[in-house]
């Protein structure tokens, strides 16, 4: 069988997420083809043609595949699925507002957010904010798919040799009529990206204001971590929307999750339950954080932030 | 301009979630029911619009057995003008509501569609985009920003949330757009917009009245229990979790 999977980058490189995505491919035993999508990408396809088990590299060049629009990337999808017994992509913004649109241009019902696949038809997914696993069979030939990246390991971006197609020529299709760029408002940030980073530190509602949250950042940068954020910190300003870990925001796993003055509402555990230790400091002993955190500390965050970052100093030197 | 907005009756986000134990699935009965919160975004949003001058009527639309009706109720007490009710005792999947979803748009002509970026029960987040794509309409999804006049030309300004932060695209109109969290805050509805929804028109149809079935794909094998984390301990200080990381869990 051969698949063809949705490879999402910046420009540069494979992100991390679609490399896993890549990985729940090889797991389906395929030939694994990759498509870039972008304008002036070929750099991006370069480093494509490097992930290992890649056999191809299809690569769409052109400004209306530019910005990861839906509308064309969807259209040219469906125009290459032809050989495919599967449609795969990274479970991010980009891969879920693309492949949706797509199965449903092919008469196909999307699978969302596998974490695991029991045969070439049946996947696993969690489903009421991760406190149910379903397994689901489906009935389509093609299938259409998008992979929670913590569920995966990445597969390695070199070693491989892919040849590289070009693809789209034929434009865009009409969906490249229906929508443009306009502009965006991206967090700089020079620590590791949440989803993929090995240590995250989050705050919640307890950290009383945005300013409140370099407290949270001196740890993270002692620690080499990313900053997550639950959703009330986000909705009350104190940080962007692209901190939000939980059900509707991202998803992470790293090897230590630290959260400060989170309570852990079940739509925030759903987003990084799966971490390997999880601490959590927070005042209220009672707080359900604690019911599935490894190491717990009941203690006021502004008076514990400064300590711990007191201690690591030491323990790290 | 009209504005259709798509909600769903699903288990109470409060609701602690149970496995049934012949493992077919989650308990829905005897379970506190309640709108999708990010269709409540949408029917804000959509209501927002009319008041601001921008939309003359607001419809809404859902899908699925007769208790439905107390989710279409809730958005006609929140503001909206009248519903529509798809009744079916049959599951619908995605794919089938968006294609049903089609021919209620089609019949009904809007403007702009909003629906929820995602389901709170099965976690999907692919019946916006899928009915975009069967309209072929843009769409602007997991938006956090509507700015109808702000495109120009026919086209309108959509602020989404990215994963990287947030992205502003035009989209031609009609469109799909779908909500997230930061979109607006929803409405309670007042006593007296309750009593006055009740008077406020429903019509129902069916799905076979629409030319279309509930034609399943995908068939559940099981749902289970996930993995429970069990709670671990609580350290004396700061100095005492950092050890432990150190030595113990061997984390840092």
């Amino acid at each position: 069988m051969s698949v063809l999977v949705y490879a999402e980058h910046d420009g540069s490189a494979i992100l991390n997420a679609s490399l896993c995505a890549i990985a729940a491919a090889r797991e389906l035993d395929a030939d694994v083809h990759l498509l870039v999508c972008g304008e002036g990408c070929r750099g991006a396809a370069e480093a494509a043609a490097a992930v290992e088990g890649a056999s191809r590299v299809l690569l769409a060049d052109a400004p209306a595949f530019s910005h990861g629009l839906a509308e064309p990337i969807a259209d040219l999808l469906v125009e290459l699925a032809g050989p495919y017994d599967a449609i795969l992509a990274a479970h991010t913004t980009g891969g879920k507002n693309i492949l949706p649109r797509a199965a449903a241009l092919l008469d196909v019902a999307p699978i969302s957010d596998i974490i695991g696949i029991e045969s070439a038809d049946t996947f696993v997914r969690p489903i009421y904010a991760g406190n149910a696993i379903a397994t689901v069979r489906t009935s389509d030939a093609k299938k259409v798919v998008t992979v929670r990246a913590t569920a995966y390991e990445a597969v390695p971006d070199s070693g491989g040799a892919a040849p590289i197609e070009e693809v789209g020529g034929g434009g865009a299709g009409t969906g490249g009529n229906l929508s443009s760029f306009v502009g965006q408002e991206l967090t700089r940030s020079e620590r590791p990206e949440l989803t993929s980073a090995s240590i995250v530190i989050s705050g919640g509602r307890g950290m009383q204001s945005g300013d409140n949250f370099h407290l949270l950042e001196t740890v993270a940068d002692r620690l080499g971590a990313a900053v997550g954020a639950s959703r009330a910190a986000v909705d009350a300003g104190f940080v962007p929307n692209d901190y939000q870990v939980g059900q509707t925001g991202k998803v992470v796993a790293p090897d230590l999750y630290i959260a400060v003055g989170i309570s852990g509402a079940i739509q925030h555990l759903a987003g990084m339950k799966d971490s390997k230790v999880i601490v959590a400091i927070n005042k209220d002993e009672e707080a359900p954080i604690f019911q599935v955190a490894d190491y717990g500390v009941v203690a006021d965050l502004f008076k514990a932030l400064p300590e711990l970052d007191e201690e690591l100093a030491k323990a790290l030197e | 301009m009209k504005i259709l907005v798509a909600v769903k009756r699903v288990v109470d986000y409060n609701v602690k979630t149970r496995v049934k134990s012949d493992e077919t699935g989650v308990e829905t009965a005897n379970v506190k029911m309640s709108m999708n919160p990010f269709d409540e975004i949408a029917v804000e949003e959509a209501l927002r619009l009319k008041e601001a001058g921008k939309a003359e009527e607001v419809a809404v639309v859902s899908l699925g057995a007769q208790k439905c009706q107390e989710t279409i109720r809730t958005a006609l007490a929140m503001g909206a003008d009248r519903g529509i009710h798809v009744l079916t005792d049959d599951e619908l999947q995605p794919l089938a509501i968006a294609k049903m979803l089609k021919v209620v748009v089609e019949r009904e002509q809007p403007g702009l569609v909003i629906l929820g970026k995602q389901a709170i029960d099965n976690d999907n987040s692919q019946t916006g985009q899928m009915l975009a794509g069967l309209l072929g309409w843009s769409q602007g999804t997991f938006a956090s920003r509507i700015d109808l006049d702000g495109g120009g030309g026919g086209t309108a300004n959509v602020t989404r949330e990215v994963d990287g932060g947030l992205e502003t695209v035009a989209l031609a109109l009609p469109m799909v757009v779908t909500t997230d969290l930061r979109l607006n805050e929803p409405r309670y509805a007042s006593l007296p917009n309750i009593m006055k929804a009740k008077k406020k028109p429903i019509d129902a149809v069916s799905p076979e009245e629409l030319g279309e079935s509930p034609d399943p794909r995908l068939t559940v094998v099981s749902v289970k229990e996930p993995p429970q984390r069990q709670a671990g301990v609580i350290v004396e200080d700061v100095a005492g979790l950092v050890s432990k990381l150190q030595n113990e869990a061997k984390v840092i």
